[in-house]
């Protein structure tokens, strides 16, 4: 009743590509971004700002990056915590190395290095397809976990083979406090997120998707494979770098290489296939489902007190989210974000379908 | 009205094809060549070559000798696909292949990315270049959808689209990317008389409106000898015949190897 476009005219091809043609979306969108940067700050504590949100947006970003390259271009890929160790290792060096260069710099830098390296390694990319691709991105996954574990240069030198973020300031200011550290994220995902949507809804998304749908076609029509290929490669790779240094500036503060192993590239791929492949909204939502869905069940179980032993709950948490994913992706294979889609389909016609 | 065929120099030149696979000849010593404007339809039974034809000229496969000139020129003994197109020849597939999760006004888009500017930043930041040109070629992609006669299709992805639909967003495609020639592979197949008749309309406004040079291989020989100019044909690998429609009709080559002869009884 209240979802409706009646009355809402696109008269220029402007109003009808924007991201929000609709007047409700801009509407909830803007509530959204108001809840998000003004009520949760005040609202939320310590341990939800600092272990539950910034982390999931941290996920979100690179989910994004992610879905730019396996739902976007079609190109699987299980090298995404390698790309996102490769953000984090590279911002960690420059600012060790060169202490003047503001951490925002830095971030950009580790964004930079890790789309390089994934230029390199989506190489292969030009000959090889699907399964076979994601093994040859699992050789990036394995590599790049043993070069920051077996070569100290990376660590600076560490005994234990852990970095240590230096603080970051900008103007004077510190980002100590969780409030400050979870709005400096939510600020560069937002900034990024909307950058991305961009990509997709110009000449470059269509070139990736066109490679996603029907190589042969895309390449008789004019694209360039190659280049549309290793552009996704570095853009996805870019976003899993900034995701990296976020993980390791913002979030934890620490970081070791084992931090970006092949179960995070996983589960970051889970992250994507939930919210959705090819959806920029779904990496959100599907990060957001991974990272509160284990706290949901942990809660929920609480309500049985003690008679669930804490081994019992950890288990029964596995259990549950396991059966919880098999359930979605038999039921709607396309993500979270076509059940929205789904829902608002049916808005608009709510409460008279006929 | 007599149509005018530009006379000289061959928009496209194949001389002396040689094409195999293994050891299978797919294509033997052919040359064909196409003036600007003409309509050639290449015809033959199946397996005799006419995709194959299409693509050597589209770049997807390499001959394995001779020589293909693109307006006299010779072109470079391997192109890729995306380099062909670009020189100006677009074209359809016997099997549609469309991006099926994109909408039909995508696709059409999608047909115009060769011609232009791609910039990773500018379209990220959609700096005023890359609104400007979105905007601009949609306006031309419109065009194609008005002339197509499918606006009402366009947020549709065109994998929920049926199968006449489906021919023409994949005709419109081609359009988009405003091809000197075109080629067309098997435009008709599947689809009925009203289905056919309107798809022949297009195909002839294109050429008659905007001078394209037209390419297509067909099956239906009702079609054929309407819409042609020329009509060249195949057979295991040869070309058998190549003149005006009333002549191949009467060719006995043509009519042993591929139109046969009405039963007396």
């Amino acid at each position: 009743m209240f979802y409706r476009e009646t009355g809402q005219y696109k008269t220029t091809y402007a109003a009808d590509r924007a991201i929000f043609p609709i007047r409700q979306d801009r509407v909830a969108m803007a509530i959204l971004l108001m809840i998000a940067f003004v009520a949760i700050p005040l609202v939320a504590n310590e341990y939800w700002l600092r272990s539950v949100l910034t982390p999931v947006l941290v996920f979100s970003l690179a989910a994004i990056g992610l879905n730019i390259l396996t739902g976007y271009t079609g190109q699987l890929s299980l090298g995404t915590a390698a790309f996102m160790a490769v953000g984090a290792f590279a911002a960690y060096n420059l600012e060790v190395r060169v202490p003047e260069v503001p951490f925002l710099v830095s971030f950009v830098v580790a964004g930079l290095a890790a789309a390089g390296v994934g230029i390199l390694f989506g190489l292969p990319s030009l000959r090889i397809k699907g399964f076979y691709l994601a093994v040859a991105t699992l050789a990036a996954q394995f590599f790049i976990e043993w070069l920051f574990t077996h070569v100290p240069w990376f660590t600076n030198y560490s005994t234990s083979g852990v970095i240590t973020a230096p603080p970051m300031t900008l103007l004077g200011f510190s980002f100590e406090s969780a409030e400050s550290r979870y709005l400096l994220t939510l600020c560069i995902v937002v900034v990024m997120a909307v950058m991305a949507k961009n990509m997709v809804r110009s000449e470059l998304g269509r070139a990736w998707m066109a490679v996603r749908d029907m190589d042969i076609a895309a390449e008789a029509i004019g694209i360039n494979l190659m280049k549309t290929k290793l552009t996704a490669f570095a853009v996805s790779s870019f976003y899993c770098g900034v995701a990296g240094a976020l993980w390791a500036y913002v979030y934890l503060g620490t970081v070791e290489p084992q931090a970006f192993d092949v179960l995070r590239s996983f589960e970051i791929l889970f992250m994507v296939i939930i919210g959705g492949l090819g959806s920029i909204l779904g990496s959100f939502l599907g990060a957001g489902f991974i990272v509160l869905l284990p706290i949901f069940i942990a809660n929920a179980s609480g309500v049985f007190g003690d008679a669930l032993s804490a081994e019992t709950i950890a288990h029964l948490e596995f259990v549950i989210f396991g059966g919880l994913i098999i359930v979605f992706l038999v039921v709607e294979p396309l993500g979270l974000a076509r059940l929205w889609q789904i829902v608002k389909e049916k808005l608009r016609l709510w409460p008279f379908p006929y | 009205m007599k149509r005018e065929i530009g006379g000289g120099r061959p928009i496209a030149e194949l001389e002396n094809i040689h094409l195999s696979f293994g050891g299978l000849q797919a294509l033997q010593d052919v040359s064909v060549a196409v003036k600007p404007r003409e309509r050639l339809a290449i015809i033959g039974p199946n397996g005799a070559g006419k995709s194959s034809l299409f693509n050597i000229i589209s770049g997807i496969y390499t001959p394995s000798s001779g020589t293909i000139r693109h307006k006299g020129e010779v072109r470079p003994s391997r192109m890729r696909p995306y380099e062909v197109a670009r020189l100006g020849i677009a074209r359809t597939f016997q099997n549609i292949a469309l991006f099926s999760g994109m909408t039909a006004l995508d696709n059409i888009m999608t047909g115009r990315n060769s011609l232009m500017r791609r910039g990773v930043l500018g379209e990220a930041l959609q700096l005023p270049w890359a609104r400007r040109q979105e905007i601009e070629h949609r306006r031309r992609a419109e065009e194609i959808i008005d002339f197509l006669e499918i606006p009402s299709v366009r947020r549709t992805p065109v994998g929920e689209l049926p199968y006449g639909m489906q021919k023409r967003v994949e005709l419109g495609r081609a359009l988009a990317a405003e091809p000197e020639l075109l080629l067309l592979d098997e435009p008709m197949a599947g689809m009925n008389l009203e289905e056919k008749e309107d798809m022949c309309r297009f195909i002839l406004d294109v050429n008659e409106i905007h001078g394209t040079t037209l390419i297509l291989v067909e099956h239906d020989m009702g079609v054929v000898m309407d819409i042609s100019d020329r009509v060249a044909v195949f057979d295991y690998g040869r070309k058998i015949a190549d003149s005006a429609p009333d002549d191949v009709r009467r060719d006995q080559a043509v009519i042993d190897a591929y139109l046969g002869t009405a039963h007396e009884h």
